[in-house]
């Protein structure tokens, strides 16, 4: 038995869908960034095995995945920056306590 | 045959891993089943021979990201309140269950062409032509080079003390 683009397709799947549970679940802001991490792996996953097994000599599945790392990177930065601005202000991450924007 | 044991025992642990990040009770311990997950996605790209995009993924994520979301976590230390779930438990898994049905379903009903082509023995070579050869992707990696400066000077911006 070999591994095809389905397997792939389907572990990227697995990988998004608890991503997306523990973002919707989730009350530590930063567990819930974690978990947007895990739902960006899966889907560069799923990106490089169509790269794969599609269009094994062009590559732009690979190259579009370092844009999403790119992007990641830069989400994680700011984001974890805006967590540390919250918590010097209202001493929680707990994601129902930080209301500021609610009204 | 050892591509298929290496896919096998590296997804177990990546979802395995993902599932140690829902359940842990201590933030930090999910924090480093994060850095195990995305090890293991690393040897997943090795799998699908995309050498250059595993050292990345280990550069990026696991050596940066990572260090970052733990020095985070270091720096709003909440002890007593663990890693909990809030109230919408059901609703969340009904739809993370069902969308990743719709997914299976769909992957799994739709005549992907595979083709029969190999993928080239040198990966990197073929990729740095694509992101800095003509027709290639040059406008967006300095566009990514701005978006990296733009992030920088809005981090040290958000974070610093007033």
């Amino acid at each position: 038995m070999s591994i095809g683009l389905e397997h792939y397709l389907i572990l990227a799947g697995v990988l998004f869908s608890i991503g997306l549970f523990g973002a919707f679940t989730k009350r530590n802001i930063i567990v819930i960034l974690i978990s947007i991490e895990l739902m960006l792996n899966g889907a560069n996953i799923a990106l490089v095995a169509f790269s794969r097994f599609i269009t094994p000599l062009a590559l732009t599945g690979q190259v579009f995945t370092i844009f999403s790392m790119v992007v990641a990177a830069a989400e994680v930065a700011v984001g974890l920056a805006i967590i540390i601005s919250v918590f010097r202000y209202r001493n929680t991450v707990d994601a129902s306590k930080i209301d500021l924007l609610k009204w | 045959m050892g591509l298929v044991i290496a896919f096998w025992i590296l997804a177990a642990v990546a979802v395995l891993a993902a599932l140690g990040v829902l359940f842990q009770k201590n933030v930090f311990r999910a924090a480093l089943s994060l850095v195990l997950c995305l090890t293991a996605v690393a040897g997943i790209f090795i799998t699908l021979s995309a050498d250059f995009l595993a050292a990345a993924q280990i550069l990026i994520y696991v050596g940066a990201v990572s260090v970052l979301i733990i020095l985070t976590i270091m720096l709003t230390r909440d002890v007593s309140q663990g890693n909990p779930f809030n109230r919408n438990l059901i609703p969340a898994f009904a739809v993370s269950a069902a969308f990743l049905g719709l997914l299976t379903w769909a992957v799994l009903n739709t005549g992907w062409k595979i083709s029969p082509e190999a993928p080239p023995t040198a990966i990197t070579p073929g990729l740095a032509e694509k992101l800095f050869g003509g027709n290639g992707f040059i406008l967006p990696l300095e566009i990514a080079g701005i978006l990296l400066l733009a992030v920088v000077i809005g981090a040290i911006v958000i974070a610093r003390e007033k």
